[in-house]
């Protein structure tokens, strides 16, 4: 029997995600870096009490539907871009670990609001902190320390320690139960490479859970990688999903 | 809004041009978000300099203003589309923040709300929000050799902004090294604020009454040239 990590639908690989789960979200912050389809489908799912991870935490689907229309900046906004804050905007989500979690000027985003309201809880980090927790999640490592953050909010309730006369920052792994990322290609062992900009915290959150899912725009036949680029290895990654032909474009449809 | 409204500011694209006189051949160099990204379109093409973003490019090119060459894979960490150029490459967010961390980043230049006369960086929280986004300059803050503020002198309500102590919460402690104003450059030393560059039509006294930290004014202060 051979190996194959292909599924059928993104409803299917997320349909084990349970509530209260901590869930890593790729992306970074353009819509072209986002897994949209593994949000839509956890939006679906309505699983509830989620901890979302990640850069951003993102835009309601009414924001989301101005900025398609307004075509803001010269990127368009792709018709089946769904972004994290779909699930902050329907109250899925109690807690975020976030670098970005509100705009500082401009919109308010949903995170923003439920956050006045005491509906969430917000853990600030710095980016670099944030994918480094998550790259020792991967990697085995129970914490690390880095000069980052000493003497600021980041700090609070944290371990400092003096290596070479400079205060660090004990920080620890952050391993999640689902990563739901986005790729650019796929063989059916679960093997990845990416497109540009959007390996940013796809790639490093590929591993920094039990399940990672992979939202890919095309799987090929085991083979056609090149061994010399592939970014993400298959054991990191359990599940793959391929992004339709025909492009989703309300988010509630089963896909 | 004050006595001095009707003297010459610069534009931030100004402000982004005389900070590119800072960036030099060879240099690993990372624009923040909003003035700084302007920066780029300052540098001569055959000025070599390896621009990174944090979002995961080293040695990027300019930014596109073209909306078919656009590739929306390849963007900053502002989300404007860059070129692909040779000699580039791409990298997660773990490896560029490792990039980062370790000490490669030759020069920052970031935006800022305040800084502190000890040249504490107070950048990522407005008054008046819930919370303010860190996003990665803290970590570009602590770590790249040389922190670069550009901003402008004072609040769009007339306030200070270069203070002899931070009233926002901060970003990162004691790490900028230069601020670069609509009206002055300034260097941040163990002596305090040094005025080295002044704009044509100020004089350093009227950039001292337009600033809370106590300025110290060399004789020899420069004229701000584009």
């Amino acid at each position: 029997m051979a190996v194959n990590k292909v599924m059928e639908s993104f409803d299917a690989a997320v349909a084990d995600v349970a509530d209260g789960s901590m869930v890593h979200v790729g992306g970074f912050g353009t819509a072209a870096e986002y897994p949209s389809y593994l949000i839509a489908a956890l939006a679906r799912l309505g699983v509830t009490g989620l901890t979302i991870t990640g850069n951003h935490s993102g835009f309601s689907e009414a924001q989301v539907e101005m900025m398609k229309q307004a075509n803001l900046g010269m990127i368009k906004y792709p018709v089946d871009y769904v972004s994290p804050g779909l699930l902050v905007d329907r109250g899925q989500v109690a807690k975020g670990i976030l670098a970005f979690p509100v705009l500082n000027r401009g919109l308010e985003v949903p995170f923003e609001t439920l956050l006045k309201q005491g509906k969430v809880e917000l853990e600030l980090i710095g980016q670099g902190s944030l994918a480094e927790r998550m790259r020792a999640a991967r990697a085995g490592i129970a914490a690390f320390y880095t000069p980052v953050g000493v003497g600021t909010v980041v700090a609070d309730g944290k371990e400092v320690r003096d290596f070479d006369g400079r205060p660090h920052l004990l920080e620890h792994a952050l391993k999640a139960d689902v990563a739901i990322i986005r790729a650019h290609k796929a063989d059916r062992w679960g093997n990845l490479v990416y497109r540009g900009t959007a390996r940013t915290f796809n790639a490093t959150m590929a591993g920094a859970a039990t399940i990672t899912i992979a939202e890919v725009d095309e799987v090929v036949e085991l083979g056609e990688l090149d061994p010399e680029a592939i970014v993400t290895a298959a054991p990191y990654v359990q599940r793959v999903v391929v992004r339709p032909a025909e492009k989703s474009t309300t988010w509630s449809d089963p896909c | 809004m004050s006595q001095f409204d009707d003297k010459p500011r610069l534009d931030d694209w100004s402000m982004a041009m005389r900070a590119s006189h800072d960036v030099h051949e060879g240099m690993v160099v990372n624009l923040g978000m909003g003035i700084p990204m302007l920066v780029s379109a300052f540098v001569e093409p055959d000025r070599e300099v390896l621009f990174h973003t944090e979002n995961g490019i080293i040695g990027f090119g300019r930014v596109i203003e073209d909306p078919d060459l656009v590739d929306p894979n390849c963007v900053n960490a502002g989300g404007q589309p860059v070129e692909r150029a040779p000699g580039m490459s791409f990298m997660s967010h773990s490896d560029s923040f490792a990039l980062i961390r370790g000490g490669w980043i030759d020069v920052t230049m970031l935006g800022s709300l305040q800084v502190g006369a000890n040249g504490d960086l107070s950048n990522y929280h407005p008054p008046g929000k819930i919370i303010g986004s860190i996003g990665g300059a803290q970590d570009l803050a602590y770590c790249a050799k040389k922190v670069v503020v550009l901003m402008t002198h004072q609040t769009k309500a007339g306030g200070p902004k270069i203070m002899s102590q931070v009233t926002l919460p901060i970003t990162a402690p004691t790490c900028v090294s230069r601020i670069v104003t609509d009206v002055a450059v300034l260097d941040v030393t163990a002596d305090g604020i040094v005025l080295r560059e002044v704009l044509g039509g100020w004089d350093p006294r009227e950039i001292q009454e337009i600033t809370d930290a106590e300025l110290v004014v060399p004789t020899d202060v420069g004229e701000l040239s584009l």
